[in-house]
């Protein structure tokens, strides 16, 4: 919309409320503003433009950390006030959550050229459907004057009291270029809030911005170059001038980018509320499992442990899976933190017909051993009286311990003569089946069933499962 | 449902999503980054949003803005993580903001590593970043509870418009358990505080800074009757075998477990011990604890730490029995057998 079509109301606009309850003290009509402030101009442009567009009661207005801080006495929309430097963040929680509205974040530049600078380059970066208004008044207002980010070379502030060096604190940082840098940002112009022509330039850019927001375009940036007249020690009309003879030169103003007309709106997810739809993808199937069981098998620590490959974590992962089906207790974790040793993928299992204590155990009362130095770091630990599965195709040496089971089955020799070798822990399975039947195969069968898809690699695995039954029966 | 053997961590993921939570936003960290992987895949599944965050920082005041529009919203961690992440915590409870967090904690100070230990206590249950603030602080110890927990955090911090904290760790999230999710889907409800971009919520503002020593003290004082409600209304706890315990091991997460396999062994050895687990670490289970100071002789507060909890354990039974202490600090988990010889120290020390 060109200024020229607008019909020009009197009094303030709609986005600006008319008494400001929510200041503090009796004046509830001036802003706290000091005089030749630039921020009390860049409100009003703001509403103006939310107010003309129809978009006040659509819009969530994020007010930072500095003078700016208290946006939300003014500005008659829904009000969110963030941590220094964070409204990029905040306003990216804000515009995934309510997609339609028009989320706007006002910053000084201390709040998003110094402590924020993270939250407005990945934001930008993320192309976050959000305006962001950057007041850069080249110094810390709230705080008391001190250096901001923007701060001209060689002006003085209460922390740089002789002037900043660019030895000591470098040169000023042009935020609109180093955003227009980055491929997302829709629209990125710097304005000055300086005479009527550069305010009226300001009006259409921010008018711009909002009409992309409204449209779903994607991230716009208006940086406004404005009078800090207290923080500068000068007079307004002084500060004007300051403007257009130092930053004006420095921090040129106009487009620094505008891709909107080739841009198309970005419409984002709305989450279902469906609840079949959630449970499907969630993967959860209705029914019951069942409960428990009268059987009394005691308690099955199985240590399954091999190298990479060897499928030792899959092995465990479906023993789990098939004592559970089968109403005992289960758990399953994988080699980690202090657990993990000698180079091999180990997971320890719990079996039990009780509830279970620690899933990580010390002592295994089985150990599937798939390799050699599986055998070597975990045979110690073996409860006597218990058992190891020695995959004797791989293992050459023999079991030192005399007070365990042994059972030296060549996992991977069995496997591979059903032509495949990968199922040797299918085989492992089946020997410790074999050995000490904690549930019946077939609730092996069923775990393979629902993981394995292709009917071939079922066959062999169930024909590998039986494989090693047969081993262990015949011993 | 049926059964769901499934890790902890990514437990978190489903149950949140049977909660109602839409919206997920995070950094990665060991061991953690399996709830955000998961809530990667699942959460675009149903419509809902997941934000890998430039940082922590950015991450819990994405969880600010989320939970401001009125959402459902979860983010987790672990320590260094939740280090970041204080600064936020504490604006949303200054604002009054309910959100979900999970700390898996690992081992510190600094970068530490990843092994487990439970060593967050002070900085989650008491606060942590700057201001008079709790979080509500659950304590699951099975990847049941970090579903339940998941579901109960969720109703807690709307219930109080507060943060709920899932402290966990790394052992804990990795292991797979059978999991029974619920079977009702239950959507985020209306908040009629929150900033929904809407006429009806124009005129909300959500703002943790005030003008007024009045209006602050106002807001402190409303907090500290909150946290005093939740005190009251709160506190849940497990008793594991304390009937006619003289000697009550007082465990949560990890340890806890260990602790059920070193009572059993010491119950087979007629040893009158006994657990009391809390479920609940902000609110402590004082109540139960003080009933239990009643009977017991004396308790052992084990905690994979220097020695956190024990605090709350004295300040429960306000001191009348002796508090024995086992710790372990780096990353090991306490063998049953470290906990048994602990417990017969303190029972040989202060029984006989």
């Amino acid at each position: 919309m060109e200024p020229s079509t607008i019909t020009v109301k009197k009094g303030k606009p709609e986005a600006i409320y008319d008494t400001f309850e929510r200041k503090a003290g009796k004046d509830k009509l001036t802003t706290h503003y000091c005089p030749g402030c630039g921020h009390g101009r860049v409100h009003k442009l703001v509403a103006e433009a939310l107010s003309d567009f129809g978009l006040t009661d659509k819009t969530i207005f994020i007010s930072p950390v500095g003078c700016s801080v208290f946006a939300y006495y003014y500005m008659n929309t829904g009000n969110v006030q963030a941590p220094h430097g964070r409204a990029p963040a905040v306003g990216t929680g804000l515009c995934r959550v309510r997609p339609d509205s028009v989320v706007i974040s006002y910053q000084g530049d201390g709040d998003l050229a110094a402590i924020g600078t993270a939250e407005i380059i990945h934001a930008a970066n993320r192309g976050e459907n959000m305006m962001v208004i950057f007041v850069n008044n080249a110094i810390y207002g709230m705080t008391g004057g001190q250096m901001a980010p923007t701060t001209m070379v060689g002006q003085k502030t209460q922390t740089t009291p002789r002037g900043r060096t660019v030895m000591n604190e470098g040169h000023p940082i042009r935020m609109a270029e180093l955003i227009s840098g980055l491929e997302a940002p829709v629209y990125v112009e710097r304005c000055a809030v300086t005479d009527t022509k550069n305010i009226m330039k300001t009006r259409k850019a921010i008018r711009k911005a909002v009409q992309l927001q409204a449209e779903k375009k994607g991230f716009s940036f208006i940086e406004i170059l404005s009078a800090c007249p207290t923080g500068w020690k000068m007079t307004p009309k002084d500060s004007i001038k300051w403007i257009q003879d130092n930053l004006e030169p420095y921090f040129k103003l106009g487009t620094i980018k505008d891709v909107s007309a080739e841009r198309e709106p970005m419409i984002k997810p709305v989450p279902t509320n469906d609840a079949e739809a959630i449970y499907s993808a969630l993967g959860l199937q209705k029914g019951k499992t069942k409960a428990s069981t009268d059987r009394a098998i005691g308690e099955k620590r199985i240590k399954i442990a091999g190298f990479g490959g060897q499928g030792a974590l899959t092995a465990g992962v479906m023993l789990a899976n098939a004592g559970m089906n089968d109403g005992l207790h289960v758990s399953w974790i994988p080699s980690y933190g202090p657990e993990m040793r000698g180079g091999t993928a180990n997971c320890s299992v719990v079996i039990s017909d009780r509830r279970i204590g620690s899933p990580v155990f010390e002592s295994p009362n089985v150990l599937i051993a798939m390799n050699g130095p599986s055998l070597d770091a975990f045979e110690a630990d073996v409860t006597a009286g218990g058992t190891i599965i020695v995959n004797s195709s791989i293992v050459e040496r023999k079991v030192k311990r005399s007070d365990v089971k042994v059972i030296c089955a060549p996992l991977t020799d069995l496997a591979a003569d059903l032509g495949i070798k990968a199922a040797a822990n299918s085989v492992a399975i089946g020997v410790y089946l074999g050995h000490e039947k904690v549930f019946e195969r077939e609730r092996i069968y069923d775990v393979l069933k629902t993981s394995l898809k292709k009917k071939e690699a079922l066959a062999l695995n169930i024909q590998a499962v039986d494989a090693g039954y047969a081993f262990a029966q015949g011993k | 449902m049926k059964k769901e053997l499934i890790k902890g961590n990514e437990a978190v993921v489903k149950a949140a999503i049977l909660a109602g939570c839409t919206h997920y936003f995070g950094y990665p960290i060991t061991p953690a980054s399996e709830i955000a992987q998961a809530a990667a895949h699942y959460l675009p599944l149903i419509g809902g949003t997941f934000v890998q965050a430039e940082s922590e920082v950015a991450a819990i005041n994405m969880v600010y803005g989320a939970a401001s529009a009125g959402a459902r919203v979860l983010t987790a961690s672990s320590s260094p993580g939740m280090s970041l992440k204080q600064e936020g915590i504490s604006y949303l409870a200054g604002a009054e903001l309910p959100a979900v967090l999970v700390d898996v904690m690992r081992a510190g100070p600094g970068l530490g590593n990843i092994w487990p230990e439970q060593s967050d206590y002070n900085q989650m249950v008491k606060g942590g970043g700057h201001g008079d603030y709790k979080n509500i602080v659950l304590a699951p110890n099975c990847a049941q509870e970090m579903c339940d927990m998941t579901l109960e955090a969720f109703d807690l911090a709307d219930k109080y418009r507060c943060t709920a904290v899932l402290l966990t760790d790394g052992s804990i999230g990795q292991t797979m358990e059978p999991v029974e999710f619920p079977d009702e889907f239950r959507p985020a409800p209306y908040k009629d505080w929150a900033v929904y971009g809407d006429a009806k919520t124009q005129k909300n503002l959500i703002s943790s800074i005030y003008m007024s020593i009045d209006a602050l003290q106002a807001l402190n004082r409303r907090l500290q009757q909150k946290y005093a409600e939740i005190e009251l209304k709160e506190q849940k706890w497990e008793d594991f075998m304390t009937d006619d315990a003289e000697l009550v091991v007082v465990a949560y997460g990890i340890t806890s477990r260990v602790a059920q396999n070193a009572i059993e062994e010491l119950r087979a050895e007629g040893r009158k011990v006994g657990m009391l687990r809390p479920k609940t670490l902000f609110p402590f289970p004082k109540k139960r604890l003080a009933e239990i100071a009643q009977t017991a002789k004396v308790f052992l507060a084990a905690e994979m730490s220097a020695g956190q909890m024990i605090d709350d354990v004295k300040l429960a039974i306000e001191c009348k029995r002796p508090v024995e202490f086992y710790g372990t600090c780096g990353g090991s988990i306490p063998t049953v057998e470290d906990i048994k010889n602990s417990i017969m120290a303190a029972y040989k020390k202060r029984i006989g």
